[in-house]
């Protein structure tokens, strides 16, 4: 129970920080991604702010020898630069280009502007899905 | 190019950044896991019956709330779609089908990876900024 009332409570400050930062504002996520005209900088203080504090902390965290809550660190084991991260990249830079929205601001927005969002969560959904089939 | 300073919120957006890398560093230290909502929200998707299920939805609850949390705090957050109809659609096909394919999103790659300096994740960050960069240069922004 303490394992899963953790999880939500780190879900609960992803979201809130999401929303005070502005990414829940398609809009705003077009603004910082239309750099040739009105260029809106927020959204790179968001990138800063997460990074400094993962930057610092992940080491810290990562010199014990076990998570609290679970038996072992899972970190992603694939390094090389191959195909399908540059195709799968190029294809989600589109898509929050076209929608201002990507993965965790499309599902906190269910929340806070359902009708507008729902389909877009819905498509991606259904990527997520095939897209794990697609090999490259 | 010009600093569109109107909407220009620096402050807010370092507080909430600070916050969105307070989480990701809490998931890591409780869980070992990455907190990449693509990943998250995928693996929900392809594989329901985990044993992972039960953190991932909580966590999707939390992230639901959080929003809502604010609000209640500080009135409505502000939400202006752009795209609607087929476009939103696609946009989010392409999010989905790309975020799968690519392994991550801005969280995952954008927020832990660079932190963990990972090259795969930071030349992800580059390839889909640049990508969004340059399709609301050809559909307006």
């Amino acid at each position: 129970m303490t394992r899963l009332l953790s999880a939500a409570f780190i879900g609960l400050i992803f979201g809130a920080g999401l929303a005070i930062s502005g990414m829940l504002n398609p809009e705003k996520v077009q603004g910082f991604l239309d750099i040739t005209r009105i260029w809106d900088p927020s959204l790179a203080f968001v990138m800063v702010g997460g990074i400094a504090v993962t930057l610092i902390g992940f080491p810290i965290v990562l010199k014990r020898p076990n998570p609290i809550f679970a038996e072992m660190f899972q970190l992603p084991k694939l390094t090389k630069i191959d195909r399908p991260i540059l195709i799968g990249a190029a294809l989600f830079g589109v898509g929050w280009g076209l929608g201002g929205l990507c993965p965790g601001p499309a599902i906190a927005s269910l929340s806070t502007n359902f009708s507008a969002v729902l389909l877009f969560v819905v498509m991606m959904l259904i990527g997520l899905w095939a897209g794990a089939k697609i090999k490259l | 190019m010009t600093i569109d300073w109107v909407n220009f919120t620096p402050i807010a957006s370092l507080i909430g950044g600070v916050m969105v890398g307070c989480a990701a560093l809490l998931l890591m230290a409780l869980h070992g896991r990455i907190m990449g909502v693509s990943g998250i929200a995928g693996a929900l998707v392809r594989t329901p019956k985990s044993k992972d299920t039960g953190w991932r939805l909580a966590f999707i609850i939390g992230l639901l709330a959080g929003p809502l949390f604010i609000a209640a705090l500080s009135g409505p957050v502000e939400s202006i779609f752009v795209a609607d109809g087929m476009l939103l659609a696609i946009a989010g096909l392409l999010v989905g089908v790309g975020t799968a394919i690519g392994s991550g999103c801005t969280s995952g790659h954008g927020i832990c990876g660079i932190s963990r300096l990972s090259l795969r994740s930071i030349t992800a960050t580059c390839t889909f900024v640049a990508f969004g960069m340059i399709t609301v240069f050809i559909v307006g922004g």
